[in-house]
């Protein structure tokens, strides 16, 4: 499907265009998620989209599938809930760095912990773009941010590091340069029958690249393309690595999926009646 | 004679009206003392095929409660004090999304950790203002354990009719307190459920409102495909800046909750027929204040007791009616002063309006009423 008959089929036209910046990788990121669904024919009556707030969680509203915007930080927690009470729908959560490890970061590893059958596509700009340029956990040391005018002392979160250690059964980490690979963790991550994490790295060139002198959206995007390595390629010549971040499939395997599990304790007390 | 009757505790007697009532989903955090409430629901819904789920924290509690809701199941919640505080951010949402489902406060001694064991009415004024920005609110305070039973299935009730979350109120007295509860009127109860769209799924409004302000609401992957979101929306559901869309959506939260208080506000008056001195309470107090009326009758006093079952919204004409007919009114509540003005408020132009609380923990017993009653009327 071209990407036109793509907007036709899957967006909400009238709502668009989106409020994000220009240069924001955002709209690519989100294309991704669009795609992926695309690709494994999904029923879009049957998929419900949860996001928190901030720019990320923008997203939901110009998707045309059922869409919750929810409350900062608490996209997973009434996904969460959504996906207990209806198993059936096929739930995807849409969130920031700030609004999935900050604010959220609870809900996150306890998501993952449950393994329940949620995709979570975490939109990662390095900053809180939507209050104008404060740093999160995500953010690198050193940076700055508005708040954060002297260097940034905290440490950075690895989110992929976070959600495998906390118990999601798929994790993965693509760019927004890497829109085609980022498209292929999304669909895995939804064929995954259990909580699944994609990190997708995105750029904000109004408040993080201005603020730490990156370029202009252009160059961010380049960086978006030369400062990752397939972890493939990586394992294979470690030398190309030396100063890269990952990306690709870290983590893939299934396990009992929560909801299932709780349908059989479901069946067990229907016998026993 | 009923053949249904059961000795039960309170908190077992508000899970068992919830089933009653058509509960399908709970998610809760544990917290005294009301954690029966989680355990029982825990125990009960999967024999039913419902779902049980014990969320990280009191804020997933009640974010998984309206997910729950919005997934098409009728859900609940239960906390106590410190919890309440943290279940406002989504109690707001429920409020501005209509989200029907119903939120139980155990209620204990407060502020912070305070007293986890020990009964409190501290918990009024939260119930109205602890989200912020003006909403819609519905809270209900029963007084017994056969009360508890009959008023969970109430809130479902009106949560499920205006589309707003509903608060029930409870003490730890009451909450644990074991009575016999007549469950047999089980198969009379009359069950309201939301109103859900039937018409074109093409171009649904799930925001725009029938005559009775109240939108239907379609359950997701039902094919009304529908955007929900805690901004202020139109009645496409989608965010608007307008002052117009602001102001029309206010108005109507707030108004479908306005025009219903017949059919909200409850209150039982005991001996208030000739009485020029009344005593209002709720909950465990009003059990106290009612032996105070007794007694001060027996002295030649023409007392008697007002109690609202209904806290929020006030039943104002009521507590006005009653301000006409007495000279004294007496609040007494396990609180420093929160109902108390409320009723200051409408009754003082007409009668003496007068504070009994208690604070420490301890209940209000019938005795001290008494002694306070008869110091006022000296």
């Amino acid at each position: 499907m071209n990407t036109s008959a793509l907007v036709k089929e899957y967006f909400r036209e009238e709502k668009l265009p989106h409020i994000w910046c220009p240069g924001c990788g955002h709209g690519i990121v989100m294309h991704a998620v669009v795609r992926a669904i695309d690709n494994l024919k999904l029923d879009p009556e049957k998929i419900c989209i949860v996001s928190g707030i901030g720019c990320s969680s923008r997203a939901s509203g110009y998707m045309n599938f059922n869409t919750l915007h929810t409350t900062h930080g608490r996209a997973l927690a009434f996904a969460t809930g959504v996906k207990m009470a209806n198993p059936n729908l096929e739930v995807l959560v849409l969130t920031g760095d700030g609004d999935c490890s900050a604010i959220g970061g609870n809900h996150l590893i306890h998501a993952a912990r449950r393994n329940i059958d949620i995709t979570t596509i975490a939109f990662n700009n390095n900053i809180y773009g939507m209050t104008g340029g404060q740093y999160s956990p995500t953010t690198p040391t050193d940076s700055y941010g508005t708040t954060a005018p002297y260097g940034n002392i905290d440490k950075t979160f690895d989110l992929c590091n976070l959600a495998k250690a906390a118990g999601a059964t798929y994790v993965g980490r693509s760019t927004a340069y890497y829109a085609k690979q980022l498209t292929t963790l999304v669909e895995n991550g939804i064929k995954n029958k259990g909580f699944s994490f994609i990190e997708a790295v995105s750029s904000c060139p109004t408040y993080y690249g201005r603020k730490n002198k990156k370029g202009d959206a252009v160059e961010m995007m380049k960086s978006l393309k030369d400062d990752y390595i397939d972890i493939k390629i990586a394992e294979k010549k470690p030398e190309l690595a030396e100063s890269k971040i990952l990306m690709g499939e870290f983590y893939n395997k299934p396990e009992e999926e929560y909801t299932e599990k709780y349908q059989k304790i479901i069946d067990l007390l229907k016998k026993e009646r | 004679m009923s053949n249904n009757i059961k000795l039960l505790q309170g908190n077992e007697a508000c899970v068992e009206g919830a089933l009653a009532a058509g509960m399908e989903f709970y998610a809760g955090y544990p917290i005294t003392p009301s954690t029966e409430i989680a355990e029982i629901s825990a125990q009960k819904l999967p024999a039913i095929g419902g779902h049980f789920i014990q969320m990280e924290d009191e804020i997933a509690g009640m974010a998984a409660t309206l997910g729950g809701s919005l997934a098409g199941k009728k859900s609940m919640t239960a906390t106590s004090g410190p919890g309440f505080s943290l279940k406002q951010e989504n109690l707001g949402y429920g409020c501005i999304a209509e989200i029907p489902c119903v939120i139980v406060n155990v209620q204990r001694g407060g502020p912070s950790t305070g007293l986890p064991t020990s009964p409190s009415q501290g918990d009024i004024m939260q119930a109205k203002w602890g989200t912020h920005g003006d909403h819609p609110v519905i809270a209900l305070y029963p007084n017994s354990v056969q009360e508890i039973f009959d008023i969970t299935i109430e809130c479902f009730n009106m949560a499920e009719k205006y589309r707003t979350p509903v608060i029930l109120l409870l003490d730890e007295i009451i909450a644990h307190m074991r009575e016999k509860v007549d469950l047999s009127s089980k198969d009379s109860i009359k069950i309201i459920n939301r109103k859900r769209p039937t018409g074109p799924k093409e171009g649904y409004l799930p925001y725009k409102a029938d005559e009775d302000l109240i939108p239907n609401m379609a359950d997701f992957g039902t094919g009304y495909r529908q955007h929900v979101t805690g901004l202020t929306h139109d009645v496409t559901g989608f965010p608007s800046n307008s002052p117009t869309v602001a102001l029309d959506m206010m108005t109507r939260l707030m108004k479908k909750i306005e025009i219903n208080k017949k059919d909200i506000i409850k209150f039982e008056e005991y001996r208030l027929e000739d009485a020029d001195f009344a005593i209002v309470a709720f909950g465990a107090t009003s059990r106290a204040a009612k032996d105070t009326v007794n007694r001060l009758r027996e002295d030649g006093i023409k007392a008697g007791l007002f109690r609202p079952i209904t806290i929020w919204p006030l039943a104002e004409d009521a507590l006005i009616s009653l301000s006409k007919k007495v000279n004294t009114i007496i609040v007494a509540e396990m609180n420093m002063g929160q109902y108390v003005n409320e009723v200051e408020r409408v009754a003082c132009k007409n009668c003496n309006v007068e504070f009994y609380g208690r604070i420490d923990g301890q209940p209000i017993n019938p005795d001290e009423i008494y002694d306070f009653a008869r110091e006022v009327l000296k």
